[in-house]
């Protein structure tokens, strides 16, 4: 006499319940119908009042518009625009206006955030009050009262261009921004850029080399002297074959204003300067979190296997805190981004102010134009969160969790 | 014995005493070990206080040493006049002093702004005391009936009806807007291709359109009734606390345990009543006072506290859909939070100002102050979301698998067992969420909302005090009031933070 397990009674009606109303049942599914009702309805009522209204105040919907040209002038672009171009052009300069802000504004505030963090860090006890200070002071206030404050105060306080502040005859800084020499390609630049790219790709092939050479055969390959030929060598060896890549244009004072070199305006200085110190002080938190969460008994196991302090820190503290510190700050960096739309008080022309509101003010285009300015800041946050997940399950593997 | 005298060594005399051991404590201690102990850290101490130096000093000297302290203009305030380099100009601050705080608002109803700071901090600071007792009774008092009370205060103006008009005015216009959506399906089904499925959708939603008009139907003839008859508001009122402290009997378990619930909401209703007749509510209240008229730090707090004190249902709501095992509920909640958390505030501002007018029934304006609290609502919402998830995730499942064994239904259990664990361990995590809502606010003035910040760059352009030192003090005064708000908050947070890990503590 056989006892057979019984055959388990079939699933697949538990298993449609589960789906579709989760662990709640059929009460789940009810449910979903009753929200998903709720939200037809609500979606209803605003494509009908939209539309009423739009009518009401004859503005044609859709994205027509951006065919039209914008007729207003943007004080700094980096891809040449007039004012007789389209609105489509508008948004794209006004984009890259943030992107560059934002891309500045990180290499700074990551630099001042490791200072920041280092001194906090630092044993010395007035050094560390230093960076608790400011930190305190930083976080506490409103980033917008600070860049109102470089702009309206600091920077409305320097000299006008007659009476600019010079740094060694080449730079100016005046209330009108600071003016730079503007590099001016010549002959030799070709040959030196292309040099220049082979020796980044020549330098990243050697590393992948010799890491592999390490990996695999454990064969310690001493790769920096090659390195640094490649990356300054090759392009030096070209200025002496072709001449100098480039020269640069002084500025000179002319009347009221300069003449040559390139001028940063001052709200890009403002915007910048409070972006960057304001992300720093919350960088330098992150950092001195991310390293004082690796314990202490790794870097006393680094020193008894014999390596040396930079050794121990580089090889096992490093690695283990950048695995805390990373999420959290592309977070900031992300926060600086769209913290950077801010410029919009100050007139700096970004995407919000040029686009959300020059463009919103001169078409009337509210929805599309929101849509398309809120569409752009998620997409970009979007993709971080994507490259963060691929980051944060690549640690989870080295890991071996 | 003599054995062990030979061979064992006696000391005779005493030893010469020893130093005393460096000291290690104190200041001298701490100059020793941390601060001049080795060649760098001399090095770096010198930079430190370098770094100090060239920051407090001129700071000192400006605000205190070299600041002007009274006169009538910017005359005063200038370095000819004045016989020395002028820094901080206060008697432009004591001028505009009105400004900041209350805005425009009238100065013979300013004791209604104060009354509001005066009741809000009596309410706020019991709350904030983990000792003191009734923190339930507290709380609904500061997070419901105080942002009532204080929108009459700061607003003014009465109110004419009370639920029962409000409730069968609102259902009328849901049954409106549901019987306009079938019509409008009807008229498409007969063009469309899709008509005959358009025409069975269509004629559904009028049904339901049809049947919540008849079933609404004895409550607008009771409206009508009620407003009809002199006294209408206090009629009203009656009859909706008839009904609500029925509901609440009945829901409490009725003749044999309703009785708490039924004293709870007659309480609740008498405290209505009081406050209806002490600001004369029904006579018509104060006189009214336009938002645009508000301003300086009354704006500022008015927006920051109205933002806490709706943001964190809306996280609450939210935190749950995400957690919850219902698909589309769930799907709704992750989109709503990462899209309010994917762009930036002031995106989220513009949207309010000239995107939700648009959605909104033509006939239907709202106010701009109450547009820029509905955006930052739903944006700072979707942050409390995150922070309450994280507490959420906290609670151990076994909490709320007992509570399942005990038969607590799955309201019962999120109600009485998980959240308030779980907003107890976020407490840190909710304040400083505050702190950045509270600095956040200073965007409203982008839309021409004069806040704190805003009122403050208002008066720069005053010419009657413009020096060149106007814009230091300015910012200095107003950077001294924002600091003191986060750095207390912030504060707070920490001391909360170590209250609640005093079990982790050695």
């Amino acid at each position: 006499m056989s006892t057979e397990a019984r055959k388990p009674p079939p699933q697949i009606a538990l298993k449609i319940r589960r789906l579709l109303g989760g662990k709640a049942g059929w009460n789940g599914v009810a449910v979903q119908f009753a929200f998903a009702a709720i939200l037809g309805w609500i979606g209803y009522e605003i494509v009908s009042n939209a539309r009423a209204n739009l009518e009401n105040q004859h503005i044609a919907a859709g994205f027509g518009f951006l065919r039209n040209n914008a007729g207003f002038d943007v004080n700094q672009t980096l891809i040449s625009y007039t004012g007789s171009d389209t609105f489509l052009r508008v948004f794209v300069v006004g984009l890259l206006n943030t992107l560059v802000v934002s891309v500045v504004g990180i290499v700074f505030a990551t630099l001042i955030g490791f200072i920041v963090a280092l001194c906090r860090l630092s044993p010395n006890w007035l050094l560390s009050r230093v960076g608790e200070i400011y930190v305190e002071i930083i976080r506490n206030l409103p980033l917008l009262f600070q860049i109102l404050f470089w702009y309206l105060a600091v920077l409305a306080a320097l000299p006008n261009p007659r009476q600019s502040i010079s740094l060694l005859g080449l730079a100016f800084i005046s209330n009108r921004g600071l003016v730079v020499p503007s590099p001016i390609g010549e002959r030799g630049l070709e040959p030196f850029l292309a040099m220049l790219a082979l020796g980044i790709v020549a330098s990243l092939a050697l590393r992948f080399y010799a890491r592999r050479a390490l990996f695999q055969e454990g064969r310690m390959i001493r790769i920096w002297p090659y390195v640094l030929g490649l990356l300054f060598g090759l392009p030096l060896a070209t200025m002496l074959v072709f001449g100098p890549p480039f020269s640069f244009e002084l500025p000179q004072l002319k009347g009221f204003n300069f003449a040559g070199g390139s001028r940063i305006i001052p709200e890009f200085v403002a915007l910048t300067l409070a972006l960057s110190t304001y992300t720093a002080a919350f960088i330098a938190e992150i950092v001195r979190a991310g390293i004082l969460s690796v314990h202490k008994g790794q870097m006393e196991a680094g020193s008894s296997l014999g390596l040396s302090r930079g050794t121990t820190l580089r090889l096992i503290v490093v690695p283990q805190a950048m695995r805390v510190i990373v999420p959290p700050l592309t977070n900031q960096y992300l926060n600086l981004t769209k913290n950077s739309s801010l410029a919009v008080a100050i007139g700096y022309p970004d995407l919000v102010s040029v686009f959300a509101g020059t463009s919103l003010s001169q078409t009337g285009q509210a929805i599309e134009i929101i849509a398309m300015t809120m569409g752009i800041y998620l997409l970009i946050s979007l993709l971080t969160s994507a490259i963060m997940s691929v980051y944060g399950w690549r640690v989870s593997r080295s890991l071996g969790a | 014995m003599s054995d062990i005298a030979s061979s064992s060594f006696v000391r005779q005399d005493l030893l010469t005493e020893r130093p005393a051991p460096v000291k290690t404590t104190g200041f001298v201690g701490l100059m020793r070990t941390r601060l001049f102990n080795s060649p760098t850290n001399i090095l770096l101490t010198i930079v430190g206080a370098l770094l100090l130096w060239f920051t407090i000093v001129p700071s000192v000297r400006f605000l205190l040493v070299d600041a002007v302290w009274s006169g009538k203009d910017r005359t005063a305030c200038l370095t000819e006049n004045a016989g020395f380099a002028v820094g901080a100009c206060w008697p432009y601050i004591q001028a505009k002093l009105p400004q900041l705080i209350y805005g425009f608002y009238p100065e013979a109803e300013r004791w209604r702004v104060n009354l509001t700071f005066v009741l809000a901090v009596v309410l706020l600071v019991p709350l904030l005391v983990p000792r003191l007792p009734a923190k339930g009774l507290n709380a609904s008092l500061f997070f419901v009936a105080f942002p009532i009370v204080a929108f009459f205060l700061l607003h003014g103006g009465g109110i004419k009806g009370f639920g029962l008009s409000w409730t069968a005015g609102l259902l009328e216009l849901f049954d409106e807007s549901i019987s306009g959506a079938g019509q409008a399906l009807l008229s498409l089904s007969k063009t469309s291709a899709a008509g005959p499925l358009l025409w069975l959708v269509g004629s559904l939603i009028v049904l339901v359109g049809t049947a919540i008009h008849w079933l609404i139907l004895p409550l607008i003839w009771l409206r009508d009734q009620i407003q009809g008859a002199g006294q209408s508001l206090w009629a009203d009122f009656a009859v909706t606390a008839a009904v609500v402290c029925l509901i609440a009997f009945g829901l409490g378990g009725g003749l044999r345990t309703g009785w708490r619930a039924l004293a709870s909401s007659i309480a609740a209703f008498v405290a209505i009543a009081a406050v209806i007749k002490l600001m004369g509510l029904d006579r018509g209240g104060l006189p009214v006072v336009t938002t645009n008229l508000w301003g300086g730090l009354l704006v500022t707090l008015v927006v920051s506290v109205t933002g806490i004190v709706t943001s964190l249902p809306i996280g609450i709501a939210l935190a749950l859909g995400r957690r919850s095992t219902i698909p589309l509920i769930r799907i709704f909640s992750i989109a709503f939070i990462e899209f309010w958390r994917g762009v930036p505030l002031i995106t989220v501002l513009f949207f309010a100002t000239y995107m939700l007018p648009l959605f909104l029934p033509g006939n239907f304006t709202v106010d701009g102050l109450v547009r820029a609290l509905i955006g930052i609502a739903l944006f700072t919402g979707a942050y409390q979301a995150e922070n309450v998830r994280g507490g959420l995730a906290a609670i151990p499942r076994g909490q709320g698998e007992a509570a399942a064994a005990l038969g607590l239904s799955w309201w019962k259990t999120t109600s009485l067992i998980v959240l308030p664990q779980a907003l107890r361990h976020v407490i840190p995590n909710l304040v400083n969420s505050f702190i950045s809502l509270f600095k956040d606010t200073s965007l409203v003035s982008i839309v021409a909302l004069f806040d704190l910040l805003g009122s403050l760059r208002a008066s720069f352009s005053d010419p009657k005090w413009s020096t060149p030192s106007t814009a230091f003090t300015g910012f200095a005064f107003a950077g001294i009031i924002y600091f003191i708000f986060c750095f207390g908050m912030s504060r707070y947070s920490l001391f909360v933070e170590h209250r609640l890990n005093a079990h982790r503590r050695n």
